[in-house]
């Protein structure tokens, strides 16, 4: 991950660099100020560390926080991945992965295994990551004890003495209304035994992914001006109670389009009749399969 | 008999105001120790400053913790920030005068709680609700409330469950910040009646602050009267309020209707 100017980067890259804007749209302060952020973030897994955030060409919400995270991170030779929802063809995943085209003159993908670094929202894939990738989250709001204490100097107290009692609180209230914990997404984890974190809103079925990860994660809120990160291979635990352990959602279908019994499926409803489709959220990992099965049914 | 917490020359200025000046006294485990004085005597600094709230201007407070093993008195101005916490949420309890600032108002009773058991280590659900449903009937709440918002509760209500929120980890001392203003008449009685019964099966120390004398000679067993910041007699409640020495214990004791 070297950010070079644009200039010395690869020929075919250079041509496509729009002129005027300095390699990955931010000025090079900017993008060592947020790596040195970004390197506090990684020494402290899961600590919230302040960062200098930037106007960027589009407003707050969008994934600012993420978009320079990546900025400050990627470098000629990485290749991207940008995926909203699990999807490559939405219009977040797609705006932001052409930015970055424009701006870096990088190769861009829809395949996990092919990138090197994944912007994502909502979702990890479901191909397992390996080492060297980088994943970076947009994050709406990094504060996980922000529901009950509404002020930051109160937070950080509790962050920095351990007193984690209070999100066990929300728990208690899930199991007591719903018969069940019913957090689905954003689901509290304790990393490294130590800092609680938000994941960004990924459901809770993606939280078993984050535990133990080859891959670097790194997080960021734009508009809350804070940065996080789980170092690759660092314990990523959630919150639970001993009689109710943490779970993951479940379906009884699979997959319509690839059959798969172990994705994340989205519901969608197709006709105004009632008509629902149970499918794959992770599209990349969804149209690989339906590509390994073809030739055994069409042919 | 040793003393369960020590208070000595604390003072506390606002400005030119005086809000605590040379405060002294020793509280002994199972007492209740009432403050009283009129609205600005200092009563509620006093209470903040012991809990180490607001930070004191100069003075001492020692506690001795019956459940430190090694029986070292704690001087709890001198304790790390973490340990004074710990301290609050073990062996201290706060009661506030409105309910709304003890609770947590979005969630419900049991939550409420739950909460300093599950800030003190616990993690098994079952076991919490047992607790928090325990306790529910020992400050008469009916238990099948247990699972409604506090909002939805009455004041003498709201009042009780604070009670079992700060009680629920057996604290050996608890403040308490007029716990009876703001509740009519035969609700208060009904308060007080629990909290005199509460203090004597648990053998709880209290300090209640309170500008109501009825509440004092019901409760207290000792007695400290303020004016501007200063004590200006202590003694043994009875004594007191039979014999007032000091003049103003004397315009506060007459000025009180006697039914």
């Amino acid at each position: 991950m070297t950010a070079k100017l644009p200039n010395t980067t690869t020929p075919d890259a250079a041509i496509s660099v729009e002129p005027g804007f300095n390699f990955a749209y931010l000025d090079e302060q900017t993008k060592r100020s947020i790596r040195r952020s970004l390197l506090k973030a990684v020494a402290i897994p899961g600590h919230q560390i302040p960062f200098s955030s930037r106007e960027m060409p589009m407003s707050y919400g969008w994934g600012t926080g993420g978009i320079q995270v990546t900025a400050s991170v990627i470098g000629a030779d990485d290749t991207l991945k940008v995926i909203d929802q699990g999807a490559d063809d939405t219009t977040n995943a797609v705006n932001i992965r052409r930015f970055f085209k424009k701006v870096c003159g990088i190769k861009t993908t829809e395949e996990t295994t092919e990138a090197t670094v994944i912007q994502t929202r909502h979702r990890v894939p479901e191909t397992p990551l390996r080492e060297g990738q980088t994943m970076v989250y947009q994050v709406p709001i990094p504060e996980p004890l922000r529901w009950i204490e509404p002020s930051e100097i109160e937070t950080r107290k509790m962050h920095s003495l351990s007193e984690y009692g209070a999100m066990h609180v929300k728990l208690y209230e899930d199991i007591t209304r719903f018969g069940h914990i019913a957090t689905a997404y954003d689901y509290p984890v304790m990393v490294n035994d130590r800092y609680m974190m938000r994941p960004s809103p990924i459901p809770r079925f993606d939280n078993p992914k984050l535990n133990m990860s080859p891959a670097l994660q790194l997080f960021g809120a734009g508009r809350e001006k804070r940065l996080y990160a789980v170092p690759p291979y660092t314990t990523v635990k959630s919150l639970d109670f001993e009689d109710h352990p943490f779970s993951v959602e479940q379906w009884d279908k699979p997959c319509e389009f690839c059959g798969s019994t172990e994705s994340y499926l989205d519901e969608v409803v197709t006709d105004n009749e009632g008509g629902r489709l149970w499918i794959c959220s992770d599209t990349d990992y969804c149209n690989r399969r339906q590509a390994q099965m073809k030739p055994v049914g069409e042919k | 008999m040793k003393p369960l917490l020590d208070v000595s020359n604390l003072s506390k200025t606002y400005g030119a105001v005086r809000a605590c000046d040379r405060i002294s006294f020793s509280l002994y485990p199972g007492q209740i120790l009432g403050i009283i004085g009129e609205s600005g005597s200092g009563k509620s600094t006093l209470l903040s400053a012991i809990a180490r709230q607001i930070p004191a201007d100069s003075g001492k407070v020692t506690y001795h913790s019956p459940k430190n093993g090694t029986g070292e008195p704690l001087d709890i101005f001198s304790i790390s920030e973490s340990e004074r916490r710990q301290l609050m949420r073990n062996e201290w309890g706060f009661v506030r005068q409105h309910a709304r600032d003890g609770l947590r108002m979005k969630v419900t009773a049991g939550a409420n709680i739950g909460e300093r058991l599950m800030d003190t280590g616990h993690r098994h659900y079952g076991n919490i609700r047992t607790e928090a449903k325990r306790w529910l009937e020992q400050v008469e709440i009916p238990t099948n409330r247990m699972d409604d918002l506090p909002g939805t509760f009455s004041g003498g209500m709201q009042q009780r469950l604070q009670l079992a929120r700060v009680l629920v980890t057996q604290p050996r001392l608890v403040l308490m910040d007029e716990p009876t203003g703001g509740l009519d008449v035969s609700v208060q009685a009904r308060l007080l009646d629990l909290m005199r019964q509460l203090v004597r099966s648990l053998n709880l120390s209290v300090i209640l602050v309170t500008h109501d004398i009825g509440v004092i000679r019901l409760l207290a067993h000792r007695l400290l009267v303020m004016n501007c910041g200063e004590v200006v007699e202590q003694g043994l409640t009875d004594q007191v309020l039979d014999d007032p020495h000091h003049s103003y214990t004397q315009s506060l004791i007459s000025a009180t209707l006697v039914p």
